[in-house]
């Protein structure tokens, strides 16, 4: 290709910008990736963490746990000793442990606290569930129930799974967006905008280099998402995880879109940045890019339906680490399509050549 | 001699301010040709009409023989235009700035860095364009008008913001580039910058064109009266208003200045009374120019 042809030499007058423009770099690139650090950091141990027991003098049904069921009980509870009594208690009511565990005769006592409800509701149905095994083993008669348990979702379904997509829509949301918004407005600012308007060059060739080299960091955002949570946090990608490319191609358009919509209301480069900064951030929320929105109410998740970032969000899971087939890109391919032509519909009339 | 721009009647109005008000000029090939006029005299909507950048309410514009409105392919290799801010990519370099616009016009790199050192940046080639001066900035903003050597160039306010040091030494590369005959067209709102520069000079304000001549035909056509000043104690004010020809005698720190539409006469008298000491003579100015058309003080 010509390096030298008004497309390219736009292509790369505008990447040159935007990669010395460390605030810019920054906020697209670096930031996004800090809450990648954050988030697949922060969530990952959580679920690691186990029950604190004190045990208290001698707990024979413990202690004679049958082969299989002692593995089990390792699992829920990291057990200490003690034979101080009232000391123990005194420790789980000040947080240091969760339960202390004393068996008098033929009945256990868990002394539990109820600060931590999770761990205080495991600690009931795991100890249950051992003194019920155990009473079933001592009568004799084989039990005549059994539970199998089998998770849905691919065994590697990890914290980092569910935040590496829906931080990358953030991400690419806001790159797209402020890049518009910022090229728009300052080009428009400096008169560069009508300076090009007199040069040999259609408006074609200069919107195709500002989408090329967006593109360009859309895709170089998804593999440094991809890479960085690969290597240090151990995400692994489902079968149709290429479908993510043309989602976020779209989904690229459509946050540019949205740019140039701020770009074409605001008059200063601060002002068109700000407004975008508003309409992408709280959309992120609200869109499921920091956290699921499975547990939010019904009438919030309607509403996200309306923002063009759940349907990236959603489309990406879908492919990258739901294990679902390329056809699941479709419909929010469709609808992200959508989006982009009605917003650059409505940017293109609200476009001026200048601020006056 | 073929005409370069051909304006017939242009009008813009926005709302209730007539900017332009039915304008009407020619501009031959080769010509350096000056608009001047105070900030908010039309100027720059003038320009920016003759350019093709917006649209005239009225009137028509016929630029090297082609139509400018709506946007014309044909022309735009031909023409080559300096706006009134800096109108660069970001933090490129003046080099990697020039480079861009010479690729636009499908013109080499080898021909842009000529350009580079054509307008005194080659120490410069390597900084960003937001940490130049106003003076390069300029320079290099006339540079990329020129780099696909365009037959007719416009540079609004090339000189504007400009310190008195930077706007004269621009004046040397301002000067150059009709050299080959190029038109050359410049807004300005400094009398010194038109008179040095321009084969014509219009003189503008309100929208319109008050006069469009070289600014020797302006200045002369104004008959102003010259100003004949003497070294003070050489001659009182006495004998100054005694000198036939002499309508009006000042007195003050610097002199005795004698105000004469006969200067020759009058200098004629000084010398033989031998009073020549020091003696300065100024003639009208296109500041004189502005006032008789105006009735008004010139305000830059």
């Amino acid at each position: 290709m010509n390096r030298q042809s008004p497309f390219w030499a736009l292509s790369i007058a505008i990447l040159r910008g935007f990669l010395r423009d460390r605030a810019s770099v920054f906020f697209a690139v670096i930031f996004p990736l800090m809450f990648l650090v954050l988030f697949g950091g922060l969530f990952s141990s959580q679920d690691q963490s186990k029950v604190d027991m004190i045990q208290v003098g001698s707990v024979p049904l413990i202690e004679q746990l049958p082969e299989g069921a002692d593995e089990a009980f390792a699992d829920t509870f990291e057990v200490t000793h003690s034979d101080d009594l009232d000391d123990a208690i005194e420790q789980v009511r000040k947080g240091d442990a969760d339960v202390a565990l004393e068996q008098r005769g033929d009945e256990i006592i868990a002394h539990y606290t109820q600060t931590e409800q999770v761990k205080a509701a495991v600690t009931q149905g795991t100890l249950r569930a051992f003194v019920d095994g155990t009473n079933v083993a001592v009568s004799g008669s084989p039990p005549k129930f059994s539970l199998v348990t089998e998770q849905v979702e691919d065994d590697s379904l990890t914290t980092i799974q569910f935040v590496t997509p829906g931080l990358l829509g953030w991400a690419i949301a806001m790159s797209a967006a402020f890049g518009a918004a910022a090229t728009l407005q300052g080009w428009r600012q400096s008169k560069l905008l009508r300076r090009l308007q007199l040069a040999p060059v259609g408006t074609g060739t200069v919107v195709a280099a500002r989408i090329t080299v967006t593109l360009a960091v859309a895709l170089m955002q998804f593999a440094l998402f991809i890479g960085l949570g690969a290597a240090a946090f151990g995400l692994q990608l489902s079968g149709s995880w290429w479908m993510a490319l043309p989602l976020i191609i779209v989904g690229t358009l459509c946050f540019m879109a949205l740019g140039l919509f701020a770009g074409a209301v605001a008059k200063t480069v601060e002002g068109a940045v700000n407004l975008a900064n508003f309409l992408v951030l709280p959309m992120a929320f609200l869109s499921g890019s920091f956290f699921p929105l499975d547990a939010s109410p019904t009438w919030l998740q309607r509403f996200s339906d309306i923002l063009p970032l759940k349907h990236l969000n959603e489309g990406m899971l879908d492919v990258m680490v739901r294990g679902q087939g390329p056809g699941a890109a479709v419909v929010p391919l469709l609808i992200l399509a959508a989006f982009a032509m009605v917003i650059t519909l409505l940017a293109a009339k609200l476009f001026r050549w200048e601020t006056t | 001699m073929t005409t370069a721009i051909h304006v017939t009647g242009l009008t813009k109005r926005y709302g209730d301010l007539v900017a332009v008000d039915d304008v009407s000029l020619d501009v031959a090939e080769g010509e350096f040709v000056g608009v001047l006029g105070p900030n908010g005299a039309g100027k720059t909507t003038l320009l920016e009409m003759v350019e093709g950048l917006r649209r005239p309410d009225a009137g028509g514009v016929e630029v090297l023989g082609e139509a400018v409105w709506p946007r014309n392919p044909r022309l735009q290799p031909r023409i080559g235009v300096q706006l009134q801010a800096s109108s660069f990519f970001e933090r490129l370099t003046a080099r990697e700035q020039i480079r861009t616009f010479a690729s636009l016009y499908g013109v080499g790199q080898a021909t842009a860095d000529e350009w580079v050192e054509r307008v005194g940046l080659t120490d410069k080639a390597d900084t960003r364009v937001e940490d130049l001066s106003g003076g390069q900035a300029q320079r290099l903003s006339i540079a990329c008008a020129l780099v696909h050597d365009p037959e007719l160039v416009f540079l609004d306010e090339p000189t504007a913001a400009l310190d008195p040091q930077a706007r004269r030494n621009l004046w040397d590369l301002l000067s150059s580039i009709n050299d080959s005959g190029r038109t050359v067209v410049l807004t300005t709102h400094y009398m010194d910058e038109a008179e040095v520069l321009c084969d014509r000079v219009a003189v503008m304000d309100h929208g319109r064109i008050l006069q469009f001549d070289s600014p020797a035909a302006l200045v002369r056509g104004l008959d102003a009266p010259a100003r004949i000043r003497v070294a003070p104690g050489s001659l009182t004010v006495e004998q100054a208003s005694a000198i036939a020809g002499v309508i009006e005698t000042r007195d003050d720190a610097d002199g005795v200045v004698l105000v004469t539409r006969d200067p020759a006469g009058v200098i004629g008298v000084l010398a033989a009374g031998d009073h020549l000491d020091g003696v300065t003579v100024q003639t009208g100015t296109l500041e004189d120019v502005f006032l008789s058309l105006t009735g008004r003080e010139y305000r830059a």
